[in-house]
């Protein structure tokens, strides 16, 4: 069964002389443990797609369906829980509280989430051995470079035991080299403990990486492969 | 963590926050410092009503409250004295004639409150013998001797040995004089006192208005303590349940109207400063939302609800305010507390003080109420700087904040 289902999802903006239609009645859905890259040319509706899937834009019409839960029917109050318990976000940057240390940024979630002390210290410090920051748990985000910390984003995002990730360009501001070490981390992590990830990107390096490619234009779904 | 978040973030924009801090350190300080020193001026005001003119307890004849006449005197008076010198806490008692009426010189005359007193007795009641500008406390037993205000001899115009003549209605009304001579001028803090009031011994005046033995219209009682008061107060009025009782608050409200709005207008003032702190804390908040929108949008993307973003933004703004607020409340309780033993001496250039009954030496009175007060109200106004900050954090939209492009 799928855990993510999108019925007929569009967002439009009125704001302009012209309504854009950033998102046109996208049907998709996502299984558990999928690798899925949402590819397509700047301003083709990725990010405005993937804030509709994680519960931060509210789409015009349509619907989102997570675990059988209509996401975008909760209340403000209720969405802004459901993402805390059910999504991890890993942005293309300001991931990171800056005042806070690695240890502190993964920790922080899941205080949110009112999880014990033990519980919280022990799954940070495997999280960030999993994304190789084992030795780097007390360093404040500016003390690490860019690539360091979207690997602390993605413990973070995992921290919360989410359904699955939503990785809106996460490479856009990394060098080639980082790109690669954080794109293993999450195969990876993706290979060995069934995470699902769904990503954004329009580096075709980061593309071949992804077991499913979903290429968009101009709002609409132009094609879904799988590998 | 959130605690620890809002704290850290006090710090992240080191100079902007240190300017806010200093700002609240100096109002606060400067507050505290003006409060401990009108307060130290009130309260010696006070003590020295006390010492020098009120006492802590006064007993008169009920009649004599409003009628001051000679006849509404209270009778036993010595056994009276005798009992309640016994009661604990008292530090003194004292029997006192109290006529009002004329004293005259060879130039002029002046309407006086008359105090009739048994010297020894006196200085166990008030500090008067200490008050002295020239002459004596009294000399051995040389008959009808007066010591006057130096306020009250320069009008007079009479000096040290000088005679003057009291005149006065006996209790058969009848108009009797008195010559009697100057044998010390005092000054007190409050030149009105000086001004209209005159000592003599008690056994002097009773022969000139042939009052009963064993009389008298004021029975004025000196406690060890301040705090005391109320309860000597009530122990004498079961000794003498007709006769009127009063403490000093009674005497003489307007003492303690004074100390009251003088408490008032501190607040005030310290109220005025926290507002102007509070336009400066408002603004500085607002720019700091303004500044981490992404990071707020982050934060609320990843779940962190408006309650707690609320919570981070009023917390960071009590802690900006707090810390200067308790800096400054400290400091300026330790200057205070520094001018409690050290006097701040203003007679040089504050003439009319003494003419109101305050010092020109003021000793600062700091006291554990007006810290806490202050603090709190610095923590209020943190908290209410934070209101609208903390709304504007709420506006964000988490998809538009954090947008790159
Ligand atoms: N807040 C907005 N108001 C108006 N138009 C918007 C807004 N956000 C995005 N758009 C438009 O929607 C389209 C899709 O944008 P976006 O989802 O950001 O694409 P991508 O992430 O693929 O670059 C673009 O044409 C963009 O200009
Ligand atoms: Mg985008």
């Amino acid at each position: 069964m799928s855990i993510i289902k999108v019925n007929k999802l569009s967002k439009i903006y009125d704001g302009a002389e012209i309504p854009v239609r950033a998102v046109d009645g996208v049907d998709l859905a996502f299984e558990q443990g999928e690798f899925t890259a949402v590819v397509g040319p700047s301003g083709s509706g990725k990010t405005t797609f993937l804030n509709a899937v994680g519960g931060l834009d509210r789409p015009t019409s349509g619907e989102v369906i997570i675990d059988d839960v209509d996401i975008w029917q909760l209340s403000g109050r209720k969405l802004i829980d459901f993402r805390l318990h059910n999504i991890g976000f890993v942005f293309q940057a300001y991931n990171l509280i800056p005042v806070m240390t690695a240890k502190e940024n993964v920790e922080f979630i899941m205080e949110l989430q009112g999880r014990s002390k033990e519980e919280r210290f022990d799954r940070t410090k495997s999280l960030l051995e999993a994304v190789g920051l084992g030795e780097r748990l007390n360093s404040r985000p500016n003390k690490l470079s860019g690539g360091q910390q979207q690997r602390v984003a993605v413990a973070r995002a995992l921290a919360s035991k989410p359904k699955f990730i939503l990785a809106d360009e996460p490479t856009a501001n990394l060098d080639s080299k980082s790109t690669e070490t954080l794109l293993d981390i999450m195969e990876t992590l993706n290979k060995e403990e069934n995470i699902t990830f769904i990503f954004s990107t329009h580096d075709a390096r980061v593309m071949k990486k992804a077991r499913r490619i979903v290429t968009m234009e101009d709002g609409k779904i132009l094609s879904d492969e799988r590998k | 963590m959130i605690v620890s978040l809002a704290w850290r973030n006090v710090w992240r924009s080191k100079l902007r926050s240190a300017v806010i801090i200093l700002a609240t350190i100096l109002g606060i300080c400067a507050g505290i410092f003006s409060a401990a020193f009108y307060k130290g001026m009130t309260d010696s005001r006070i003590e020295k009503a006390i010492m020098n003119e009120l006492s802590h307890v006064q007993i008169h004849n009920p009649e004599f409250i409003n009628s001051n006449e000679i006849h509404d005197y209270i009778s036993n008076a010595d056994e009276l004295k005798r009992k309640i010198s016994l009661l604990p806490s008292v530090a003194g008692v004292s029997n006192r004639y109290v006529i009002y009426s004329m004293v005259s010189s060879a130039e002029t005359g002046a309407g006086v409150k008359i105090l009739g007193i048994d010297p020894e007795a006196e200085k166990q009641t008030t500090r008067l013998y200490t008050q002295l500008l020239e002459g004596d406390y009294f000399k051995e037993k040389r008959k009808n001797q007066v010591l006057i205000g130096h306020k009250l001899a320069d009008k007079l115009k009479v000096k040290l040995n000088s005679k003057v003549v009291i005149t006065l209605l006996d209790v058969d009304n009848n108009i009797t004089y008195g010559a009697f001579r100057v044998v010390g001028i005092y000054k007190t803090a409050n030149s009105g006192f000086d001004e209209s009031n005159i000592f003599v011994r008690k056994s002097d005046l009773s022969k000139l208005i042939n009052l009963p033995p064993d009389v008298c219209h004021e029975i004025a009682v000196l406690a060890q303590k301040n705090d005391e008061v109320e309860g000597i107060k009530s122990k004498i009025e079961e000794i003498v349940p007709n006769l009127k009782v009063m403490s000093w608050l009674e005497l003489s409200p307007e003492v303690r109207y004074m100390a009251e709005a003088m408490d008032l207008m501190m607040y005030i003032f310290i109220g005025i400063i926290l507002l102007a702190l509070l336009f400066g804390i408002v603004n500085t908040m607002l720019m700091v939302v303004l500044e981490r929108t992404k990071e707020i949008g982050m934060l609320m993307a990843v779940g962190m609800n408006k309650q707690k973003i609320f919570l981070m933004i009023l917390l960071e703004t009590v802690f900006l305010s707090l810390t200067g607020g308790v800096i400054g409340v400290a400091l300026g309780a330790l200057i205070s507390k520094h001018f409690e033993t050290t006097p701040i001496d203003l007679s040089s250039w504050m003439e009319g003080l003494s003419g109101m009954g305050f010092d020109t030496l003021i000793y600062t009175s700091v006291e554990w109420p007006i810290l806490i007060n202050v603090t709190i109200m610095v923590l209020i106004t943190g908290v209410i700087s934070a209101l609208y900050p903390a709304y504007k954090a709420l506006q964000n939209d988490p998809s538009e904040a954090l947008r790159t492009e």
